[in-house]
Order: structure tokens, then C-alpha cells, then sequence
């Protein structure tokens, strides 16, 4: 168990049954009576932050989370199959954990899989992917100005918005956590 | 002596070396000799190669210079900053003012030991060990045996020492300013209050207001009285009187929704409603609050009010949220005083906590007669936050407990 003197950034915490982390803490103390730590825990399953008021002598419960580096390896159904790096471990993942970004998956993509009472829960993606373009229309020339974009197939997929001037075979870098296309890597 | 520089060398007349720090349109730059010089600054800044070839001055004059702009990382002159110089500054001159007021009320300024026999009882003040005795909590006990001494109006600014506070706007060693008055009771306390915050905030400000992050709150109009029922009844839903059971407050705290979380101490359970609505409501008010009548468990050295015995004589005064002073009509008689202590130190075995010697010498003079007298104890430091505008404690101090 954990008390009010070793809380700080990043403790894992059981709150309610769910694992939360500490993203704040501040020392408080009303006149004449005991100290409190007045913190903001972010839910690591759904991202929520919450504050509560700990009083100096509450107990906290650490929660059994771990944070995992893993390669994906392969979508099978609606699960994607993970791997971990050290004991070469596989573990399933339910693909709509990761949302849309799981379009943005290539194989050998190292994650870092969140694992709550030995169970994955959450998988962060590297925030950016580098993507081949494999389909799209060719640009119309003289139509530049402004944002224009055209849509554009990459190798896992997926469709995004692209610049004009990209072509097929072009590398590109996507933000996985915007699903948006960042820059040109290298021409083809 | 001659006036040019050594590493200038006769001949090249040019001196190579990287920028560490500017003010204005000067540059401090280190020579690859090792000297440090001033140069006109142009476009540099902190890191870059250049050359002395303009006109440039030695060493000396860069020892003496005062203030730069980017100074050396690591370097007092970064430590401090312009921001917390200037801020020491106000802080000085708010001394002053604050001197003023006193002697304009008639007070004298003592000074009494910060090294005590016996340090304050409070269950939530945990007292710094020096020697054979403690560093002082607050200078009360001996303000105290000074008005059975026969003074009558006291004040003193002294460091207390409270172990294991530190947060934005605590530090385990900080300024306490302390005054009594002898035949007077509360309300004149609360008067020299309002007048004492009222005028170091003009003599700094150049107006009677203090700043709470981006929020400007005058403090010369009469401040807001509000009684401790009446904010826990309207802001934590939650209705006190002073002589319920532990159990009988946890119930109504519970039925306000509440989560204690395990408390159960009277004290607990109500700071745990107090903390969780009553301070983020009072911090939304525009206007200095005197929170007053506070619940007899809650007492401390407070004497009962005399037509409503659940209630004691005591305010905090609050502005944005800050909890800047604690008063008292203070307690004189004896024998309630002893008693006080005993469920002090009662309290304190219960929750596993260090046993503290009595002061008997206190004691002692309240038998001998301490005259009728209402006190209070205001934080110097938070009073400087909230005149400076200034966010945390360091801000307004030459050093914090991690900078020594």
C-alpha cells in the first residue's frame, strides 16, 4: 500500500477497481487540520483525469500494471497479434482498442502495450508511422493554391489526405494520433 | 596599468570567444583565454562564438554587474531571476509598511525564542527536534506569558518550523507575524487586519488591492463574514452544530455524497467536506472572507463564545482561496486549558503521533491571570504572495528548502 508521502508523477494507483496514474499533486493543509494531497489521476483505461483530496494517513492501493514493448505482428479477425520483445511472448488484442490508428499498422511496428492485472488494455502507437503510398490519383497541375488534398491509399490500407504532389510510391510520415499526413519522406 | 586587454594581443586585435550571458545591449562573453569581457551585444545571445572586435571591456566591470538577462544556468543570478528580485524588493518595502501600521496602532514589537522547551500541541503540527527541545510552531505560548506579563499590545514577524509542509504555499520554515491585544477581544483583531492588509498592499501597489492568479481583489471594503455552518451548510451541503458524535457528522457528510475514505475523526470528517467544497468555494469569492464561529471540537486555543458555548471565538481570513491568518478570542482560563491539551496529546497517542512535554510555564501564568485578550497569526509570506501576485511561496522568498 501506498501512503499521502509516495505520491508522485506517474504512480500507478488502484482507484474504484480501475488503474489510474498520477499526472499532479499539490500539498495542502487547511489551518488546524491534517495535511491533504490534493491529485490529478488519469484513468489509464479510458484517459479521464479525476482530483481527489488523499488525506495524510489514507492508504492507496498500487495497481498491477505494467507497461510492455512489443512488435505487432499480424491482424487475425478482429484481433491484432502482439509480441513481446524480450520473452518473444504473443498476446491478442482486440483491434478497436486502437481505434482507426490500427489502419496505420504495419508489421514489426513497435507498441508499447499497457497490461492491467496481466491483461492488455491499451496499446501506444509510435506518434508518427512512415507509410508507402500504394494508389491515388495523380494531382491535377495549376489546381495548388491553398490546401488541397486528394485521397490516397497506403501499403496497410488505409486512406488518408494527401498533398497533391504526392505520387504512388512515395514514403510518407503519418501522425498516429491525428490519423493526418505529416510530410514526404522521399520521392519515388 | 594598460588599458589593453590581454587577450586582445598586439597585433591581431581580435579576440575570439562564446557568449554566456546578456543584458540589454551588452554581452558577457568568455575569451578562449579563460577572462570574461563585455562586448555590445548586437544579435547574440547565450552560446554563440564571436569576436571582441569591437570596443570591449575586462573583467572588473562584469563582476559588478548586477543584473543580466540570460545568466549562466546554474548561477545565483539565474537562481534568483528578475522576477524574484524584484519580488524581494516588494517584500521589503511591505515590511516596512507593515511596521508602520503597528506603531501607528500603538503596538510594541518583540521578539521572543525560536528554540522552546515545549512546541505547540496541535495534532496536525508536527514540530522540528533541535537539541533537547524544538524549534518553535508558532511564538503563542510565550506571546501569551508576555500579556500576563502585563504588556498589552504585542506584535512579532519570527520563522516557525513545521515539519513535512511543503507545497505551493507551504514551507516548513516560514514567516509568521503574531500580535495580541490585552483587554480587546476579536473584533478589534479583525479590524487591524482588514487595515494592516489594506495598507501594505497600497504602499506596494500604489492601491488597496492583491492579486490571486489573473484575478485583482480589493481589500479595503469591508471583508465578507461568513460563519463556518453557514459555508458548510451552503457550499458542502452539509449542516454542523458542534456537539455531534463523529458518527452523526460522517452521516450528514455522507449524505452530501461526500467519500471519506476511511476518517474517523471529528476533525477529519469535517476537513475532508471542508477541503473537498468549502475552500474551492471560498477561493471563487471576489472579496477577502473572514470565516468565523467555528465548531468547539475545532477550537484549539479559542475561547467558547459565551451565549453559544458549540461555537468558539476564532476566524481564518481567506482571500482567493489563500488562507492567509487564524484568529482567537484567546482562552485564559486555566483549568479548560489544561483539558485542551490532555485531548491534544489524547489525540495524538491515538493516531500514533509524537507525545510533546506541556508548556507548564504557560499554564502557570494563565493561573496567575492573563487578562481577557484576542490574538491572531497571519502568514508574512502568503501575505507577500497575495500583494505580489505571486504563484508560490519561493516566489516570494531568498531561498527555498530545495535551493539550500
Amino acid at each position: 500500500m501506498y501512503d499521502t508521502s509516495d505520491i508522485r508523477k506517474g504512480l500507478k494507483v488502484l482507484l474504484d477497481g480501475n488503474p489510474f496514474t498520477v499526472v499532479e499533486f499539490q500539498f495542502i493543509k487547511p489551518g488546524k487540520g491534517a495535511a491533504f494531497t490534493r491529485t490529478k489521476f488519469k484513468n489509464l483505461l479510458t484517459g479521464a483525469v479525476i482530483e481527489r483530496n488523499i488525506r495524510s494517513g489514507e492508504k492507496l492501493e498500487p495497481a498491477n500494471v505494467e507497461d510492455r514493448s512489443m512488435q505487432y505482428l499480424y491482424r487475425e479477425g478482429e484481433d491484432l497479434v502482439f509480441m513481446d520483445e524480450k520473452s518473444f511472448e504473443q498476446v491478442q488484442v482486440r483491434a478497436d482498442m486502437i481505434g482507426d490508428a490500427a489502419g496505420l499498422m504495419k508489421d514489426n511496428l513497435p507498441c508499447q502495450v499497457l497490461f492491467f492485472n496481466e491483461r492488455p488494455v491499451d496499446v501506444q502507437l509510435p506518434t508518427f508511422v512512415f507509410l508507402e503510398v500504394t494508389a491515388s490519383e495523380p494531382g491535377v497541375r495549376g489546381d495548388t493554391s491553398g490546401n488541397v488534398t486528394k485521397q490516397a491509399t497506403v501499403e496497410t490500407g488505409a486512406t488518408i489526405a494527401v498533398p497533391l504532389f504526392i505520387n504512388i510510391g512515395d514514403t510518407v510520415r503519418i501522425d498516429t494520433r491525428t490519423l493526418e499526413y505529416v510530410e514526404r519522406i522521399n520521392k519515388k | 596599468m594598460s588599458e589593453t586587454p590581454p587577450g586582445a594581443g598586439a597585433g591581431s586585435g581580435r579576440v575570439r570567444g562564446r557568449v554566456i550571458a546578456r543584458d540589454g545591449d551588452d554581452a558577457l562573453v568568455r575569451t578562449a583565454r579563460g577572462d570574461v569581457r563585455v562586448r555590445h551585444a548586437g544579435s547574440v545571445g547565450p552560446g554563440d562564438l564571436v569576436e571582441l572586435d569591437g570596443p570591449h571591456e575586462p573583467l572588473r566591470r562584469v563582476r559588478k554587474y548586477p543584473r543580466t538577462e540570460y545568466p549562466p544556468r546554474g548561477s545565483e543570478l539565474a537562481r534568483l531571476g528578475q522576477a524574484r528580485r524584484g519580488n524581494l524588493a516588494a517584500r521589503s518595502r511591505m515590511m516596512a509598511a507593515l511596521r508602520e501600521l503597528f506603531a501607528a496602532r500603538d503596538f510594541i514589537e518583540v521578539e521572543t525564542p525560536a528554540w522552546v522547551r515545549a512546541p505547540g500541541l496541535e495534532v496536525h503540527l508536527s514540530a522540528v527536534a533541535a537539541g533537547d527541545g524544538w524549534l518553535m510552531t508558532s511564538p503563542e505560548y510565550q506571546m501569551k506569558r508576555l500579556l500576563a506579563g502585563g504588556m498589552e499590545r504585542i506584535y512579532q514577524t519570527c520563522r516557525c518550523f513545521r515539519a513535512g509542509e511543503d507545497g505551493p504555499h507551504h514551507q516548513r520554515e516560514f514567516t509568521m507575524l503574531e500580535w495580541y491585544r490585552a483587554w480587546d477581544d476579536l473584533e478589534a483583531i479583525a479590524d487591524d487586519t482588514q487595515a494592516l492588509v489594506a495598507h501594505v498592499a497600497q504602499a506596494v501597489n500604489g492601491k488597496p488591492t492583491v492579486r490571486v492568479g489573473d484575478r485583482t481583489i480589493r481589500v479595503d471594503e469591508p471583508w465578507l463574514r461568513i460563519t463556518v455552518a453557514e459555508a458548510m451548510y451552503d457550499f458542502a451541503g452539509v449542516a454542523v452544530r458542534g456537539d455531534e458524535s463523529v458518527a452523526e457528522l460522517a452521516a450528514v457528510v455522507r449524505a452530501a455524497g461526500i467519500d471519506l475514505r476511511g476518517a474517523r475523526h471529528w476533525d477529519d470528517v469535517f476537513f475532508t467536506a471542508f477541503v473537498e467544497r468549502v475552500e474551492p468555494a471560498l477561493a471563487a469569492i471576489d472579496r477577502p472572507v473572514l470565516l468565523g464561529d467555528w465548531p468547539a471540537p475545532l477550537g484549539a486555543l479559542a475561547r467558547r463564545k459565551p451565549h453559544n458555548p458549540l461555537v468558539v471565538e476564532r476566524f481564518e481570513a481567506y482571500i482567493g482561496g489563500i488562507e492567509l491568518a487564524n484568529a482567537f478570542g484567546e482562552l485564559t482560563d486555566p483549568v479548560e486549558q489544561r483539558s485542551r491539551f490532555d485531548d491534544d496529546l489524547a489525540l495524538r497517542r491515538d493516531r500514533g503521533l509524537p507525545q510533546y512535554p506541556v508548556d507548564e510555564k504557560l499554564l502557570a501564568a494563565l493561573a496567575e491571570g492573563l487578562p481577557p485578550c484576542a490574538g491572531i497569526a497571519l502568514g508574512v509570506d502568503r501575505l507577500a504572495m497575495l500583494v505580489l501576485g505571486a504563484a508560490t511561496i519561493g516566489d516570494v522568498n531568498a531561498f527555498t528548502t530545495s535551493e539550500l
